[in-house]
């Protein structure tokens, strides 16, 4: 079902330019991994159409029955290109196994092809309807026409168009012809389809790619080869922003495979092209060999001072002073925390962790005649055309970009230095460079999950009613010169909207920030933000819930109060539906039998909530910590309000499960120390993920379908995840975590 | 350089390369096999996970002067279009997120119903454990070996 290997890139190139209408020399290539041969094929786009039926540039039906569908999201391991092209096949009325999915080039035709933020769904889901029911509506006029009967007497029903009265029909394949001759209706008159009547939508399909994952074609950017490729590592300063200042070029030049080696001076900007040493050889390996012997003084600058230690005084120190900004004030914190019956204090502090996605970046570039070719893997293929105009002056229109399958993504690919690295690279020797970081690049050259430290106080009054909260963050910020001026900027997703629960909930309310500077790149990570505040307040509340001896879903279904729907603050504020909150919150107790179970000391429930990327969420975890401290999650319920239909059920509930699993790996685990400015840890070795052992035994995935708009699942199940664990683990033991990763926290007991 | 005959899914092939070249990248770079996957470099991930006389093995720390005329099997070579109930399965089960180390999890998996046929979740988890899944699919892999031993059974029967 999907025609989406390397070897078919030429084909994928005539589609897109078919869709283009044609116009210049468009090069495609492929990968023959059958005899091992590499082929170019060159093509003129000038090729006559071959008589497909094309209403727009997302569907294709070819003569035989052949339904090509594009893809133009990115694929990391969501699913989006399986559920997209879901939405137009059920439209179409075409039967999933007559469709062939095709990954889109990067090409304005398709509007937006990032993939992050969970937008794909929610920007594209009715948009994907009225394209599918548009080719439907077509498809029937082109036989009512034929047959001279009324539309209104003909039905679409599996790849066919069919009439009931007369017992005819036409495969799509013979009306395609017809159908390319018809005008194309507004996309607001055609008639979209009952959900009633779905028979795709909701249901279980595999991922498109599936056949080839599993036995080993090539996919993902890592498995780009082109003829006369050459293999590129780069070295870059280990404090970041630090400039070359001179390496053992000739030494390096003159060993085994390599065919160069450069200074790339590069610039300061932390997601660009920074300064480093490029090493081009005839195999990866010899570039990898030739890096061992490489020698360089580095000017590392002023971030050569930084250490986590040292922040993390730093904000102590803070911690006790008023904060730089103001991010919420209602009511008098203050003066009802004084008066209030009783108060609790914490401090709560997460490190700065990697996206550590399976596949290192990597990106192959073939700069030649003035114009760039680039095949990456990425989430954000806008940026990645955008910084190789700005950096080596390619203008956008001799930019081509191909999205490859990329080994996870959690945000990271997003930013696009890597691709600016194989283009600066690729552009110096005028010859196809595949760049491939090692995992100690690509765990020391991140954009970073930001750190952060929350000093917290809640008062209580004296039926235990939450009625103040005050919180101190202590966040992270980068030096930048905008409008030639520096200034201080927020690291991405280190920053707290002054809407985020329990602002807006508690009467009493202040919010505080206050940023410490630093040189460490920061970029979003699943769930940005979501996915350490979570964590933060629901333990926190939690703490709050035992100090006023109540139970904590009761505790916090009376904080969510009646409000209904709250309107976000100013134009940025994010609204909330508070009843759809409540709503899987008392669902998730319900089928995790809360409050009805008892456990022995050592094993627990927990509970928590969060609202993020349009997505209501509410998870219970059960946990078993042993006498020794070895944490064990037994269950997770999860409790899902994410609009009206499930797209693809299998793939999501993987994206449950996989943020789940996501979620307890960077609780459990995920921790980067920074000495002297540089990332301590190395490789999986020094910075253990989530292994299967630690995989929780059972995971429940629950679906509330309500009369919402479609939203997206790669990020809002995530952030609950943590707090529901810590506030089991503090139910089964009297121990609560405070410092992430969980494993500084002692966990035995007696 | 050196040249070195290397019985790769049943076939003899020749290349020339350094000494201490890993498996992993001569199967890549030189012999367009990319199902092995680079993923950390030092054994910690189990992406690169191929069988070297039946026995799961790191590709990316077998040098190829190790190899000899051992038998490599690779996620290519597992079976002749896809049918190892393994490969069957994990589409069956849509078992894959990104699918990076799903090459890796299949081939050790292979290894592990073929020395026990009927496996439970702890002999799963502990054949498993060398293999990392950064999204997390875990959950579908147990189930995925499960019933992959599950169909075995019933085709030997």
């Amino acid at each position: 079902m999907n025609a989406d290997h390397l070897e078919n890139a030429g084909r994928r190139d005539f589609l897109r330019k078919s869709a283009l209408g044609g116009g210049g020399l468009m090069l495609g290539f492929y990968l023959n991994a059958a005899d091992g041969a590499t082929k170019r094929v060159a093509k003129p786009s000038t090729v006559p159409e071959t008589g497909e039926f094309k209403p727009n540039a997302f569907i294709h039906i070819a003569p035989n029955g052949t339904v090509t569908l594009i893809s133009k999201q990115p694929e990391i391991g969501q699913g989006i290109k399986t559920s997209l092209p879901m939405v137009i096949a059920e439209e179409l009325e075409v039967n999933w196994k007559d469709v062939v999915i095709v990954q889109g080039d990067l090409d304005p035709i398709y509007g937006s092809q990032s993939a992050g933020g969970s937008r794909s769904t929610p920007t594209n889901y009715e948009e994907f309807h009225k394209l599918g029911a548009t080719a439907r509506t077509m498809l029937i006029q082109a036989a009512a026409e034929t047959w001279k009967v009324p539309a209104s007497e003909l039905i679409a029903h599996d790849s066919a168009i069919h009439h009931p009265v007369s017992g005819r029909k036409f495969d799509y394949g013979q009306l395609v012809a017809k159908a390319a001759t018809l005008p194309v209706p507004a996309p607001e008159s055609v008639r979209l389809k009952d959900a009633k009547d779905y028979k795709l939508l909701g249901t279980r399909i595999g991922g498109v790619d599936n056949p080839g994952i599993v036995t080993g074609k090539p996919l993902f950017g890592i498995d780009v080869k082109l003829p006369g490729m050459l293999y590129a590592v780069y070295e870059k300063s280990p404090v970041f922003g630090g400039k070359v200042v001179s390496a053992n070029l000739d030494k390096i030049k003159s060993l085994p495979g390599v065919r160069n080696a450069f200074i790339i001076q590069g610039g300061s900007d932390l997601k660009g092209l920074l300064p480093g040493i490029a090493i081009v050889a005839d195999s990866t390996w010899a570039a990898f060999s030739a890096r061992k012997q490489l020698e360089v003084v580095w000017d590392e600058g002023q971030g050569a001072s930084q250490s986590w230690a040292g922040f993390a005084a730093k904000a102590n120190e803070l911690s006790t002073q008023p904060g730089m900004d103001i991010l919420r004030n209602d009511g008098d914190a203050k003066t009802a925390l004084t008066a209030a019956a009783k108060t609790v204090e914490a401090a709560y502090s997460y490190p700065f962790i990697s996206h550590a996605s399976i596949e290192p970046q990597n990106c192959t570039a073939w700069y030649k005649d003035g114009a760039i070719e680039i095949w990456a893997p990425t989430q954000n293929p806008e940026a990645g055309q955008k910084v190789v105009t700005a950096t080596l002056g390619i203008p956008k229109d001799k930019i081509t970009l191909h999205i490859t399958r990329s080994g996870g993504g959690f945000g990271r690919r997003l930013i696009p230095d890597y691709i600016i690295e194989a283009a600066a690279i690729s552009q110096h020797l005028t010859v196809p460079v595949k760049l491939t970081w090692t995992r100690e690049d690509d765990l020391r050259h991140d954009q970073y999950r930001a750190g952060g430290f929350h000093f917290l106080r809640g008062g209580l009054d004296d039926k235990g009613k939450l009625i103040a909260w005050h919180n101190h963050f202590v966040t992270f910020a980068n030096k930048v010169v905008k409008d030639g001026k520096p200034k201080l900027e927020l690291g991405s997703g280190a920053n707290l909207s002054g809407d985020e629960f329990p602002g807006r909930w508690v009467e009493n309310c202040l919010l505080e920030q206050t940023p410490l500077e630093c040189n460490i790149p920061m970029g979003p990570w699943r769930a940005p933000r979501s996915n350490v505040l979570a964590w933060v307040f629901h333990s926190f509340i939690d703490e709050l819930a035992h100090a006023a001896g109540r139970d904590p879903l009761e505790f916090r279904l009376e904080i969510l109060g009646d409000k209904g729907f709250i309107p976000g603050t100013g134009e940025q504020g994010i609204p909330y539906d508070v009843n759809r909150m409540k709503h899987v919150l008392q669902h998730v107790a319900e089928k995790a039998e809360w409050g009805k179970k008892t456990f022995p000391r050592g094993q627990g429930q927990g509970i928590a909530f969060h609202f993020s990327h349009r997505g209501y969420i509410a998870q219970v975890a059960e946990v078993t910590v042993s006498r020794d401290g070895k944490l064990k999650v037994d269950r997770v319920v999860v409790s899902t309000d994410i609009g009206a239909q499930i797209v693809n059920l299998s793939g999501a509930e993987n994206q449950v499960q996989g943020s789940v699993v996501d979620g307890l790996g960077a609780l459990t685990f995920q921790e980067l120390n920074i000495e002297k400015g540089r990332i301590v840890q190395s490789n999986f070795g020094d910075y253990p993920m989530l292994r299967i052992a630690d995989a929780p035994t059972r995971v429940d995935v629950h679906f509330l379908k309500t009369d919402n708009p479609v939203t997206g699942l790669g990020e809002p199940a995530l952030p609950p995840l943590a707090p529901a664990v810590c506030n089991a683990i503090f139910a089964a033991t009297g121990k609560r975590v405070r410092q992430l990763p969980l494993l500084r926290t002692d966990l035995s007991w007696s | 350089m050196s040249k070195y005959k290397l019985n790769i899914n049943g076939v003899q092939k020749t290349v020339d390369v350094a000494a201490d070249t890993p498996l992993l990248w001569v199967l890549r770079d030189h012999l367009n096999l990319v199902g092995a996957k680079f993923g950390c470099g030092i054994g910690q991930c189990g992406a690169c996970t191929v069988h070297v006389d039946g026995q799961p093995t790191r590709a990316c720390l077998t040098p190829i002067s190790s190899v000899g005329k051992s038998r490599i099997t690779t996620i290519e070579g597992l079976s002749l279009n896809g049918e190892h109930p393994l490969q069957k399965v994990w589409q069956e089960l849509d078992v894959p997120q990104c699918g990076y180390c799903q090459a890796g999890q299949i081939m050790t998996a292979a290894a592990l119903l073929k020395k026990n046929p009927r496996p439970t979740d702890a002999d799963i988890d502990t054949a498993l454990a060398g293999n990392l899944c950064r999204c997390g699919t875990y959950l579908r892999i147990r189930a995925g070996i499960h019933r992959a031993a599950e169909i075995a059974a019933k085709e030997s029967v």
